[in-house]
C-alpha cells in the first residue's frame, strides 16, 4: 500500500510511533497532487487540453509551505516526546469556504478573489491543533451554490476521479475528489442541503453531516445560517470519526454551537450492531419534482442499481445482527426541496448583502460617480449567475407581504419534516429506530454539462439528503457498490440528534461485513491509470 | 412555455433592489429559472399545516451557548481588517460619495 493510500488513522499511528515522518507524508501528498490534479482552478480559466480533461482539478490553491512547516512542527514535537495530536501528520484539504489565515479564501467567487482573512475558522484551527497538515484549499460551487462544482468561478472545475467526464458532485466537490484521488486523507467540507454527502457518494468516499451545532461555524462563509454544517470527508468511517473527534465541541465564538459534551466516536466503532433497529422508508424510493410547464408534481423512481444496492446493504446489516424495520413513513420527505428553496434562498440573500466592494474583496475597476453605482457594478462583475439567482429569489420570497406565504410557511414545513424523524426515533414509538437507511442520491454521478444551468433539476439531486438538514439530525454516507458504468453508489444512515456515534458505529459495521465484496477492489480511474471510452 | 409566477416588471424591481446589473443573456436566464424554482415553491401550498405548528428556526432545539453580553472586545489586529478594504484613509475604510460625483 502506498503512503497516500493510508488512512488518516494509520498515518497518525505511524507518525506517532516514529515509523514515518510527517514531512515524508506531506511530500508524498504533494507528489500525488502533482501527478493527478493538473491545473489548479483559476479565474477566467478557459478550455483545457485533452490531457487536462483527465485530471482531477480539486485544488484552487496549494499551501505547500504551510503544510511542510506544520509537518516539521509535528516531527519536532514527536522528537521531544510530546503528544502531537490525534491527526499527527495527516494531510488535509479545506473547502475554500473556510477562512484560513495565510491563504486567499475565495468561496470560488470573483468577489472574494483577493480576500485574505485575518483569522482562521475554528474547525480548521482544531484540525491544525491536532497535528493535521493543511495541503491547500479545494474547489466548490460558487459560495456553495450547486451540486456539481461547475458553477465555480475558478475553472477548470473539479472532475470525478472515477470518471473524469463526470462531475464530482457538490458543493464540496473538490473535497470529495481530493480524498478519492488520494491527494489527501481527509477534507473539511460543508453541508447545507447535502453538500458533503452528495459529492462523497458520487466520489465513492465517506461523508458526515454532523448534527447542527456540533461543529462550530465560526470562519465559515455563510450560505444558509440555520442549515450550514461543517463536517468530514474521508475514505473510511473510522477516519470520519477521528476527524469529527478533533473538530466537535462548543465554541465561545459561535452561539449556535452546542454545549453538549462530545462523545467518544472511536470507542463507538468497537461495538457491534446486534439488536440495533435500522429503518427503510418507501418515501425515499422516488424523487418528486414539479413540471414547470403544468405545475403538476411528477414522480421518478430512483436509479434501479441504487435501489438494489440499498436493499442489499440492508440485508448485509441484518446478517451483522441489526433488525431491519421496513415501511417507516417519512411522508414529508417530498417537501424537503421546496422548503429548502425558500429557507436557503432567503438566508443566502441576507448573507450576500455584505459583499459590496467596500470592506473587503473585489471592487469594480472603473471610477464610479457614487456609492450606488459602486455596489451595482461590483456585484454585477463579482457574482456569477447562480449567486445572482439566489439573491433575487431570496429577496422575492422575503419581500414585505410574502413572509407568511413563504418563509414562515417553509419553517412550519421544516417543523413537520422534523416531526417525521422525531417519531421514527422515538424510543417509545412504533418504530424505535436507531437509524434510518436511505439512498444518498437518486442517481450516480452525471456527466459534466448534463444538468448544469437547470437550477431546478440540479437542486432536486439533493432530495435524499436535504431533510436531515431541515431536521438538524446527523447523517453519514458510505460507499456501498458501483453501478454498471463503474460509478460509485452511496447509502445514507440518518441518526437522531447528536447520535453521530450510532451512525458511525453502523457504518463501520457495514464496512466490516462488506469487506470482501468484489466492488471494493475497484479503484478510481485516475488512480488505476485506466481511460474509459 | 413555463408558468409565470413573477412578472417582468417585478423582476426588474428586484434587480434594482438587489443592487445588481444584468446582461440581456443573464436577464433571460434568471427570469426563467426564478419561475421554474417558484413552481417548486408553490408545491408547498399542497401541504396541510396542523393548527398550532410552530415555525422551526434550526430544526432541532438549539442547545447553544447564550449570546455573550453586549460588551465589545477589540480585535487584536484591526489594521489587518482595514488593510482588506479596497480604499482607506487614516486607518478608516473609505467609500465614494453617496450621491455626488467622485
Amino acid at each position: 500500500m502506498s503512503l497516500t493510500s493510508l488512512s488518516a488513522f494509520e498515518v497518525a499511528r505511524k507518525v506517532k510511533a516514529g515509523e514515518l515522518k510527517a514531512v515524508e507524508v506531506a511530500e508524498a501528498a504533494l507528489a500525488q497532487i502533482q501527478a493527478v490534479d493538473g491545473l489548479s482552478g483559476s479565474l477566467d480559466g478557459g478550455a483545457v487540453s485533452a490531457d487536462e480533461e483527465k485530471k482531477v482539478h480539486a485544488f484552487i490553491q496549494l499551501t505547500e509551505k504551510m503544510a511542510l512547516e506544520q509537518a516539521e512542527k509535528v516531527d519536532q514535537a514527536i522528537a521531544r516526546g510530546e503528544d502531537a495530536g490525534i491527526l499527527a501528520g495527516v494531510p488535509v484539504s479545506i473547502k475554500d469556504i473556510f477562512c484560513v489565515e495565510g491563504t486567499t479564501t475565495t468561496a470560488a467567487s470573483r468577489i472574494l478573489s483577493n480576500f485574505e482573512p485575518p483569522y482562521t475558522a475554528t474547525a480548521v484551527q482544531r484540525l491544525i491543533d491536532q497535528g493535521a497538515l493543511i495541503l491547500g484549499k479545494v474547489n466548490l460551487d460558487e459560495f456553495t451554490f450547486g451540486s456539481s462544482n461547475e458553477s465555480s468561478a475558478y475553472q477548470p472545475a473539479s472532475n470525478n476521479p472515477w470518471n473524469t467526464e463526470h462531475v464530482p458532485g457538490g458543493s464540496s466537490g473538490g473535497s470529495a475528489a481530493s480524498v478519492a484521488a488520494e491527494e489527501v486523507a481527509l477534507s473539511l467540507g460543508t453541508d447545507t442541503g447535502g453538500s458533503i454527502r452528495q459529492p462523497a457518494a458520487f466520489c465513492g468516499v465517506v461523508g458526515l453531516k454532523p448534527t447542527y451545532g456540533r461543529v462550530s461555524r465560526l470562519g465559515l462563509i455563510a450560505f444558509s445560517s440555520s442549515l450550514d454544517c461543517p463536517g468530514p470527508i474521508s475514505r473510511d468511517v473510522r477516519d470520519s470519526a477521528l476527524m469529527l473527534q478533533a473538530m466537535a465541541g462548543v465554541d465561545p465564538k459561535d452561539s449556535t454551537s452546542s454545549t453538549r459534551p462530545v462523545d467518544d466516536y472511536l470507542a463507538a466503532l468497537g461495538q457491534d450492531v446486534k439488536g440495533l433497529r435500522i429503518g427503510l422508508s418507501p418515501d425515499y424510493d422516488a424523487v418528486y419534482y414539479p413540471d414547470f410547464e403544468t405545475g403538476e408534481v411528477r414522480k421518478e423512481a430512483i436509479q434501479k442499481e441504487v435501489h438494489d444496492t440499498l436493499y442489499r446493504s440492508a440485508e448485509l446489516l441484518a446478517k451483522a445482527g441489526a433488525e431491519i424495520v421496513e415501511n417507516v413513513p417519512m411522508p414529508n420527505t417530498a417537501y424537503g426541496i421546496p422548503a429548502y428553496f425558500v429557507i436557503s434562498r432567503v438566508e443566502a440573500a441576507s448573507n450576500l448583502h455584505r459583499f459590496d466592494g467596500v470592506k473587503y474583496g473585489y471592487r469594480t475597476e472603473p471610477a464610479v460617480s457614487n456609492l450606488s453605482e459602486l455596489y451595482r457594478l461590483t456585484r454585477a462583475e463579482g457574482f456569477g449567475p447562480q449567486v445572482k439567482l439566489r439573491i433575487l429569489m431570496g429577496m422575492y420570497l422575503s419581500a414585505a407581504g410574502h413572509d407568511a406565504d413563504y418563509y414562515t410557511h417553509a419553517q412550519k414545513v421544516r417543523a413537520l419534516i422534523r416531526q417525521n424523524f422525531v417519531r421514527a426515533f422515538d424510543p417509545d414509538g412504533g418504530h424505535r429506530l436507531d437509524a434510518l437507511l436511505t439512498p444518498t442520491t437518486a442517481t450516480t454521478s452525471f456527466k459534466r454539462k448534463a444538468v448544469f444551468g437547470d437550477s431546478l433539476l440540479m437542486q432536486y439531486s439533493d432530495q435524499m439528503t436535504v431533510s436531515s438538514n431541515h431536521a438538524g439530525v446527523p447523517a453519514l454516507t458510505i460507499p456501498a457498490g458501483l453501478d454498471e458504468a463503474g460509478l460509485p453508489i452511496g447509502i445514507q444512515l440518518i441518526g437522531s440528534d447528536f447520535r453521530e456515534d450510532q451512525i458511525l458505529r453502523i457504518g463501520y459495521a457495514f464496512e466490516q461485513v462488506s469487506r470482501d465484496e468484489a466492488w471494493r477492489e475497484a479503484r478510481p480511474q485516475v488512480l488505476a491509470g485506466e481511460v474509459k471510452a | 412555455m413555463s408558468l409565470q409566477y413573477i412578472t417582468p416588471e417585478l423582476f426588474e424591481k428586484l434587480v434594482g433592489l438587489a443592487a445588481l446589473e444584468l446582461t440581456e443573456e443573464e436577464r433571460a436566464y434568471l427570469f426563467e429559472e426564478m419561475n421554474h424554482q417558484l413552481s417548486s415553491v408553490e408545491s408547498l401550498r399542497q401541504i396541510e399545516i396542523p393548527e398550532g405548528t410552530i415555525p422551526s428556526l434550526h430544526g432541532l432545539n438549539p442547545e447553544g451557548i447564550p449570546p455573550r453580553a453586549d460588551d465589545w472586545k477589540a480585535f487584536a489586529k484591526p489594521e489587518q481588517i482595514v488593510a482588506l478594504a479596497p480604499e482607506s484613509e487614516d486607518g478608516m475604510i473609505a467609500v465614494p460619495d453617496v450621491k455626488g460625483a467622485k
